[in-house]
């Protein structure tokens, strides 16, 4: 049997690791984007970018699911949530999000019926409970999570729980990336794929990257030495003259995703032509509403939205951290006004967000500390 | 929320042959498997669990691997190993 050290392995790590710097040009600079909030993770927990020479960069994308939520839709969940018949039920990580006048933490201090749940189908289950009570699911996620709520709406349906509804706010990962890619701000020489998200939605989808990008990108899985291999097949197809979307995960992400977690989201929800991302502003196609079939069981139209727009607050740049433009330490507030005890921007509040992972792992070598108080 | 847990089969339901009994990092509750490719998963399968929902079939290994990773970034998960906790999926 494997073990975990497989994937841990510092030997392999640091044969990995020259073989890296050998496959580098000198004099050229290499930026990879991990689009995933749990690649940026392993990156800071194990300090991969110690492994990698001065001339590969890696920079952190837009795929933190809490991060992207713009402050206007957290009013707008808090405005439904302060009617007395209703029962707001969501995820702990969006507990502590800032809106524009507050978080659901303190719409429930303040009276609201807020309540954490682990996953959609308890929200359903309070629902079944709550008969004189209506039942707001503030869903969120990419792809990861969107699967589930599509299923917990067709339960809604076939059980007859029309007291429970979907704030849907999911998004989709692709639009993001194309984003970043048409955004002169950035300039990038390939991607590392996220996977999780990829176990549903599969490979083909990254394929106009390669094609009308001349990317290359490489889905890759979780633990350090995925991360470091990932990277070795991005700078082996550079060195190669190729742009291919490879899979380096294939142990969890089959090519063609999961048809049924597909199949469930197309039958219950469909693209909106256009939704606002926290820091990247708003992008055609790039989330999910609940189509009309299942309108009964969509909270935008059974409740009056107001549909607020917040600008984030002048201090933070989650913005340019979400794009990948600057890294956290880089953010004027990072670490004195914006902490995770006190966040002021989502990047600092989501475990997942670069900000948090940053902080909490405390990746501060002599020289970034240099860097960024100079 | 975002990243997948892996939990291992302990049971399927036979009166709700979408659900099954998972073991995760020792607490054990229910979740559906609706949505794997492959068919129902067995006792002693590991799956990956995303919002209480199965979504890929794992093998034993990859399994422990990533709940070592999940484990060593603290407070995150063990924020969603209570939320599981308190999860009730029927």
């Amino acid at each position: 049997m494997r073990h975990v050290d497989e994937y841990r392995d510092a030997g392999k790590a640091r044969a990995l690791a020259a073989s890296i710097a050998s496959l580098c040009e000198p004099g050229r600079e290499y930026t990879f984007m991990e689009v995933c909030g749990g690649h940026t993770h392993t990156i800071y927990k194990h300090g991969i970018e110690d492994y990698l020479p001065d001339n590969v960069t890696l920079v952190h994308g837009p795929g933190c699911p809490v991060c992207v939520i713009p402050m206007g839709r957290v009013d707008d969940a808090i405005h439904i949530a302060r009617r007395p018949d209703v029962i707001l039920a969501t995820f702990g990580d969006m507990m502590r999000v800032p809106g524009g006048h507050g978080s659901f933490f303190d719409a429930k201090a303040a009276g609201a019926d807020v309540r954490m749940v682990y996953s959609p189908l308890d929200a359903l289950r309070i629902a079944e409970r709550n008969p004189g009570r209506r039942v707001v699911f503030m869903a969120i996620g990419f792809e990861t999570t969107a699967p589930s709520t599509a299923m917990t709406v067709l339960r809604a349906r076939a059980a007859g729980l029309d007291n429970f509804s979907v704030f849907a706010n999911h998004v989709t990962i692709i639009p993001a990336i194309k984003a970043i890619l048409d955004s002169p701000d950035l300039r990038l020489d390939g991607f590392l794929g996220p996977g999780h998200v990829s176990a549903v939605i599969g490979c083909r989808p990254y394929e106009f990257i390669a094609r009308d990008h001349r990317k290359p990108i490489v889905v890759a899985g979780f633990e350090p030495l995925d991360i470091l291999r990932s990277v070795h097949m991005l700078l082996v197809q550079l060195r190669e003259g190729r742009c291919e979307v490879e899979n380096q995960y294939g142990r969890v992400v089959p090519w063609d995703g999961n048809a049924k977690a597909l199949q469930a989201i197309n039958e219950t929800m469909e693209l909106r032509p256009y939704f606002e991302w926290r820091g990247l502003g708003f992008i055609s196609h790039s989330a999910l509403r609940v189509r009309d079939g299942y309108a009964a069981h969509d909270a935008e139209r059974i409740f009056d939205v107001p549909g607020v727009r917040v600008a984030d607050p002048k201090a933070c740049q989650c913005g340019e951290v979400l794009k990948g433009v600057l890294k956290p330490w880089e953010c004027k507030v990072f670490g004195t006004a914006c902490t995770p005890e006190t966040p002021i921007g989502t990047c600092m509040v989501s475990s997942e967000g670069a900000c948090a992972a940053y902080y909490n792992f405390g990746r501060f070598t002599r020289d970034r500390v240099r860097e960024a108080t100079r | 929320m975002c990243l997948g847990i892996p939990g291992e089969v302990v049971e399927i339901q036979s009166d709700r042959p979408d659900l099954a009994r998972v073991d995760v990092s020792g607490v054990r509750r229910s979740i559906n498997i609706g949505l794997l490719e492959d068919g129902p998963p067995a006792p002693g399968d590991w799956v990956l669990i995303h919002v209480g929902f199965a979504l890929s079939k794992i093998d034993e290994s990859e399994a422990r691997a990533a709940l070592e990773f999940l484990e060593s970034i603290g407070q995150a998960y063990a924020d969603e190993i209570d939320a599981l906790r308190e999860s009730r999926i029927d």
